[in-house]
């Protein structure tokens, strides 16, 4: 038994990445960053307010989140409809109780189906973060060069046309990308991205094809990972995310702005039994001083 | 090992009860070794035909993404507090981390931490490796961490725990003390190989923070304080022998701001019990093949007579 000879060859074993996506750095050696108003903590808020069609895709993947039965899976279709009708105007709810603004990431087809929401979104102040046309929209590498352009193009397309305004960011579904990912994104316009959770601060990614800002939305601290994945209550996650904010908030004495991304989902965080966590925990977060919610545009700006 | 046969042979069965006392330094109870796995992924590693690296197509963002955050963020976050309560790191080193990002591996040799080698890439198995290829592998990891920082490896835990029936003979063979990769026991024991001396030094699976995280699913507050309980029974029957506890680590997990604060807690409660020696994996070696060993063997040997 043998492997070839090549398994033991290493052509990128150099100084820095093994990519030329971005290069390494070391977030406690850089330049403080400073956020608007001075915050020493910006929050940043993302809700992913997504549209599952009944008709699941598995090309490239199918998406978290998706339909689960043999066909018709009334009950992940309804549940999913559910945190859009309801839970999503519950987070609305919320954030406007402590005057924070946020950051939806949306699929595009909820702007045709569903252009009220867009309405209220928009006139509470929220930023919209372009999130593909629906859930069967995934992207990786495999799907065709022309495909991915067309998701990204047209997501950016139908959310410029319900808002006049074209998203500057976007998060991919599952932050899943190809290797082209960040390079269509530049090239379409987009200022910054959602996807690598690979820091906790905004940096630039460096392409030939221009500047993209990558803003880290932590997975680890998604309702996602801790409620869905890891099966904890909402008290639990509460307590997870103020241990973070109090972790953070110290380093920040001593390093310049620190930010705490929150990605919430409106049919998991969204239920009657949850929102209250939620509420509790926005609540306490703006009572914090050097505390500031601020959106992922923001942040990306700050840079 | 025995190749092929039921009981692979590692070592000799030696119940918990009466063994020889083991003595750590100045009468402590439980040594306390705490193991960051200075780790590097490759983002597009080539493939081993029996084990897949990523689950997803190249670049698995989120999973190389995550892993990468360990030695922009999490590695300096861990680093401080393990070093402002006093516990020195024994590394388990993708010693191509040596190349990649030697500021890391810098920092924790300047902190005084000890480095093993876990192979040349997390992404780069074992599984399938004819001699040549894992002598290989061993020689790279003595001469990279030589080079990069004037230390000798003492130990080894597989890549990724991938494993070949000879990797125990051969690390042997070129000098090393111990293997992190058997966890058949809470005391240092001495393994079975064709040539030289190696014992096991007791590491974790299950505290291992990947373990306390993702196959247990446990909160930050959780993780601290199943630690928390490790530490006091192993400090507790180490009155009768000197007990190891390990706390291995991943900087990208333990390293994550809802987690630091509970783990700070720990080293805390460690540091001020008094009754752990606070050390490193070589050391704890070294002490017990000073002490230990040939005792052990000489009383496995007579249980053996015992028996017959």
């Amino acid at each position: 038994m043998s492997l070839d000879p090549a398994y033991l060859t290493y052509p990128r074993r150099a100084q820095g990445m093994d990519h030329d996506l971005y290069p390494w750095s070391n977030l406690f050696d850089r330049a403080p960053i400073t956020w608007p108003g001075d915050a020493k903590l910006a929050v940043s808020v993302v809700i992913s307010l997504e549209w599952f069609p009944i008709t699941p895709s598995d090309k490239p993947f199918r998406a978290p989140g998706h339909m689960q039965t043999a066909y018709p899976d009334y009950r992940h279709y309804t549940s999913r409809e559910y945190g859009t009708r309801i839970g999503f105007y519950r987070m609305l709810d919320a954030l406007a109780a402590v005057g924070a603004k946020a950051s939806v990431a949306v699929n595009s087809v909820i702007a045709e189906r569903y252009p009220a929401l867009v309405r209220d979104i928009v006139a509470a102040g929220h930023e919209i973060v372009a999130h593909a046309t629906d859930m069967n929209a995934t992207i990786a590498t495999g799907l065709a060069e022309e495909e991915e352009r067309a998701i990204i193009r047209t997501s950016l397309n139908m959310m410029e046309k319900a808002t006049g305004q074209r998203p500057a960011g976007w998060l991919s579904i599952a932050r899943s990308q190809s290797w082209n990912t960040p390079r269509l994104l530049a090239e379409e316009g987009v200022g910054y991205m959602l996807d690598w959770v690979n820091d906790e601060l905004p940096y630039a990614m460096t392409m030939p094809a221009g500047g993209i800002v990558n803003v880290p939305l932590n997975h680890e601290l998604s309702d996602r990972q801790i409620i869905t994945t890891q099966q904890h209550s909402a008290d639990s996650y509460r307590i997870q995310i103020e241990d973070a904010a109090d972790w953070l908030m110290t380093e920040a004495q001593s390093h310049g702005g620190r930010m705490l991304p929150l990605h919430i989902t409106p049919y998991i965080m969204g239920l009657p039994y949850r929102i209250g966590a939620l509420e509790t925990l926005l609540k306490g977060l703006a009572g914090r001083e050097g505390l500031a919610f601020l959106s992922t545009g923001e942040i990306a700006a700050s840079l | 090992m025995r190749e092929g046969e039921k009981d692979p042979g590692l070592y000799d069965f030696l119940p918990y009860r009466g063994r020889p006392k083991i003595e750590w330094p100045d009468g402590k109870k439980v040594a306390v070794w705490v193991s960051p796995n200075l780790e590097f992924y490759e983002i597009d590693p080539a493939a081993n035909p029996y084990r897949k690296s990523w689950t997803k197509p190249h670049p698995d963002v989120v999973g190389y993404g995550h892993r990468d955050y360990a030695n922009r963020v999490g590695h300096w976050r861990m680093a401080d507090v393990m070093s402002k309560h006093g516990f020195p790191g024994s590394v388990s080193l993708s010693v191509a981390l040596c190349q990649h990002v030697p500021e890391v591996v810098a920092d924790a040799n300047a902190r005084g931490w000890e480095f093993f080698s876990h192979g040349i890439y997390n992404t780069r198995y074992s599984y399938g490796m004819d001699e040549a290829q894992e002598r290989a592998i061993i020689e790279d990891s003595i001469r990279t961490v030589r080079d990069a920082t004037g230390q000798t490896i003492k130990g080894w835990l597989a890549p990724a725990l991938t494993h070949t029936t000879r990797t125990l003979d051969l690390i042997a063979e070129y000098g090393l003390s111990y293997t992190c990769d058997l966890y058949h026991d809470d005391q240092p024991t001495p393994i079975h190989v064709a040539n030289g001396k190696l014992i096991s030094m007791p590491y974790s699976l299950e505290v291992n923070d990947h373990y306390g995280f993702f196959v247990y699913n446990m909160s930050p507050r959780d993780y601290a304080d199943t630690l928390i309980r490790q530490y006091e029974r192993l400090a507790a029957e180490g009155d009768e022998s000197g007990t190891v506890m390990c706390i291995p680590l991943h900087s990208y997990l333990i390293g994550q701001p809802h987690r630091i604060g509970p783990f700070e807690e720990v080293l805390r409660h460690i540091a001020q019990d008094g009754r752990a020696w606070i050390t490193r994996s070589g050391d704890i070696a070294d002490h017990f093949i000073g002490q230990g060993y040939d005792r052990l063997l000489a009383d496995t040997a007579h249980q053996r007579e015992d028996a017959r």
